[in-house]
């Protein structure tokens, strides 16, 4: 009977001995914490991606708290959430204008010229270390969808002329595209600038056209056209200043031959796609 | 025990390819003729690309200098032919990106003699001029590599060579390159061997040749002269023996260190032709401008050991041998384990070019893929000791930083565990993929 006692109470003094100890660490080595930090990490979409340049969400909510960065740098946030962490924080939402990635590249299955065909291990980059795939451009998209693999929003899909499709809507300028493009063609851009050149080829002339239908051939047409300055052609490619002054028009594209420099509303290559539903 | 390891003449792990060398080892070494365009890559070497020296319009003649080193990693260019510069622009490599060469028309009026200069008295050379002839030479591993050859004699203070490892191993299926020179020049081989031998300094020269070579063997030992410390070490018959390391291990039995370079454990190793190269340079005055190539494979009319001049394209050299056959689906160069499909036929033939081999369908189809069963007979193939299959995985799922702790950049892409994986799965295909991926990826700005 003795033993049959003696076991639950030495567990019950135990029990208590380190409830004790807890309770005074508890009142003499707390660390206060902001409860702001938690708070505003709640409200962060805890993706931890990065694009804010923060580790993950947590440090991106610290920073906030302790005011060295804005709201609005979160790219991923909804802008539902970053006014309420705006409010509840009581500061500036900061909100950077929507950035979204872009393609600096046209040339599909349809328009750019195929020299071989690559038929090894799906993936851009392990075509782009085996002679750079089959494509007859060195610089242009491989097509093998490397970023829609990358892609953490769902946001990347390849359409059906081999070209991966941004959709503006789930893209948050994260980064992840950018670096997985083995030849660099992603960039994330300013949804609200519409003109963009949709080509990466440093060569002139039929060097270029030769290798692909919407390849630039630098004719510096469309630095002409549009107001000065706000086009340079630099290594054979046209090079846009928005911070040039110069007031972007459409008129800028209408006499280009290939179709490499355009004026986008939303997403890319849509006349392709229209262009395909037409039946050419 | 020791004594009882060294009769092995092996080295841990590896693969047993079917060689195919049965196709071109007897043919003999010919000559390409001349043809009419020839692109000279400034980077055709590892390092610093070279410096034009000429112009778009200048007379340039076989032999002549055409472009300087851009740095000490760096080389320098000959002209292959006599002809005119034709232009100094972008031009497509063997890794499909355009890169900066000289394009060289061919005069077809002129006798293509070579520029040769005098033969260079290599004895009264101090060590430093030594290396500046060699880089000067445009000499570099022939191997594959095309490592500038002066780094790897340029040894720093303090260190010893003991040996001069030639390697003949050519372990590689298909290629014949080495064995073709062998048997044919074994003289230069030597003399070769011997001017290295006494500019680094080393007690001896062992010239390794893998055994399924008797021929070559017993040429090379024939022509040794009593007295020089030259030896002939056949080694055992198996993938890659050929590598520098593998080799180490095989003839000395010792182990280079990971990171560490064969010039730690006192030895130096060259290739049979890198060797050549130097006895043709000092001993003849003829600069490295052309190279014997295997064109070989089963999409192939007229096999053939052939000398080609550098930046020869490579249409011209099938075209010599016959063109291809229907139902080629791919070009390979270098070796089957090693090279790299070429996806244009007018890239040119460089300096580590050894082969030119042409596919068909039978050959080149993927097989099907299936999971990974963990039978570890990639790691059993893996001669670096590395976790094939444990990177792939890796790699598989885009975790590329994780793959450093397991060591991806000891991996130098020989292609044995993909050759073992009964799963058929792209092993060294997706370690090569991450190591391009942890080394060129675009960081972008914060």
């Amino acid at each position: 009977m003795n033993n049959l006692l003696l076991a639950p109470a030495i567990m019950v003094g135990i029990g208590l001995f380190f409830g004790a100890v807890l309770a005074i660490a508890q009142r003499f080595l707390k660390v206060d914490e902001d409860p702001r930090i938690e708070a505003t990490n709640e409200l962060l979409p805890g993706t931890n991606c990065g694009a804010c340049g923060q580790p993950g969400c947590l440090p991106f909510a610290e920073k906030l708290v302790s005011g060295e960065v804005d709201p609005g740098q979160c790219t991923v946030s909804t802008d539902e959430n970053i006014e309420q962490i705006a409010e509840y924080l009581q500061v500036d939402a900061g909100r950077a204008e929507k950035l979204v990635a872009r393609l600096r590249c046209g040339g599909g299955g349809l328009q750019a010229h195929q020299i071989a065909e690559y038929r090894g291990f799906e993936g851009c980059r392990a075509a782009a270390v085996v002679s750079g795939g089959g494509k007859g451009c060195a610089w242009g998209c491989l097509g093998l969808a490397d970023c829609e693999r990358a892609c953490t929003f769902d946001a990347i899909h390849m359409n059906a002329n081999g070209l991966p499709q941004v959709d503006t809507e789930k893209c948050r300028a994260c980064p992840d595209c950018v670096a997985a493009c083995p030849k660099d063609l992603f960039e994330l851009v300013p949804l609200n600038q519409n003109l963009y050149v949709q080509c990466n080829i440093p060569l002139a002339g039929e060097a270029a056209t030769q290798l692909c239908a919407v390849a630039c051939d630098a004719c510096g047409k469309c630095a002409a056209d549009a107001a000065p300055g706000l086009i340079t052609m630099e290594g054979n490619l046209p090079v846009i200043d928005y911070s040039s002054g110069g007031e972007p028009r459409p008129d800028a594209v209408f006499r280009c031959a290939t179709r490499s420099i355009v004026w986008l509303e939303r997403e890319q290559f849509q006349n392709q796609e229209s262009r395909k539903a037409g039946g050419v | 025990m020791k004594a009882f390891r060294r009769l092995r003449r092996n080295f841990e792990h590896g693969v047993h390819p079917a060689h195919h060398k049965q196709q071109t080892e007897n043919l003999p070494i010919q000559r390409v003729p001349f043809g009419k365009d020839y692109v000279m890559p400034l980077g055709q070497h590892i390092g610093v690309p070279a410096r034009a020296i000429v112009t778009a319009g200048e007379r340039v003649r076989r032999g002549q200098m055409i472009a300087e080193p851009g740095g000490f990693v760096s080389t320098s260019l000959h002209s292959p032919v006599t002809g005119t510069v034709k232009e100094i622009g972008n031009f497509r490599g063997v890794d499909g990106r355009f890169a900066p060469a000289i394009a060289i028309e061919a005069d077809p009026f002129a006798t293509q003699q070579v520029d040769a200069g005098a033969a260079v008295d290599w004895q009264a050379l101090s060590t430093e001029k030594f290396i500046e002839a060699v880089q000067m030479a445009g000499i570099v591993g022939m191997g594959g590599a095309a490592f500038p050859a002066h780094v790897k004699l340029s040894v720093p203070d303090g260190v010893r060579i003991r040996s001069l490892l030639i390697n003949g191993a050519e372990c590689e299926p298909y290629l014949t390159t080495d064995h073709r020179l062998m048997l044919e020049r074994p003289e230069a081989l030597l003399e070769g061997a011997e001017i290295m031998r006494q500019k680094l300094g080393a007690e001896e020269s062992v010239i390794g040749i893998e055994a399924n070579k008797p021929d070559a063997i017993a040429i090379v030992q024939k022509h040794i002269q009593p007295g020089t410390p030259v030896r002939v070490v056949p080694l055992k018959v198996k993938y890659p023996q050929g590598a520098e390391k593998m080799m180490i291990k095989s003839v000395f039995d010792v182990e280079v260190p990971a990171g560490q370079l064969p010039r730690d454990v006192e030895v130096n190793v060259n290739n049979v032709g890198t060797i050549v190269a130097i006895a043709d340079y000092f001993l003849r005055g003829i600069p490295l401008i052309e190279r014997v190539v295997t064109v070989a494979g089963p999409g192939v009319t007229y096999p053939a050991n052939l000398i080609v001049p550098l930046g020869t394209p490579v249409r011209d050299v099938v075209k010599f041998c016959g063109g291809l056959k229907p139902g080629t689906r791919e070009i390979i160069m270098g070796g089957p384990m090693m090279g790299r499909p070429i996806a244009s036929l007018d890239v040119p033939i460089l300096k580590g070019c050894s082969g030119v081999l042409v596919f068909t369908e039978e050959q080149t189809a993927r097989r099907k893929e299936y999971p990974c069963i963990s039978c570890g007979r990639c790691l059993e193939a893996c001669p670096y000791f590395l976790n094939p299959s444990r990177l792939a995985r890796l790699s598989k799922s885009r975790m590329f930083d994780e793959m450093k702790a397991y060591n991806v950049f000891d991996c130098v892409e020989c292609g044995c565990c993909t050759f073992s994986c009964p799963s058929n799965i792209p092993i060294v295909q997706l370690i090569r993929t991450a190591k391009d991926d942890l080394t060129h990826r675009k960081e972008p700005d914060a």
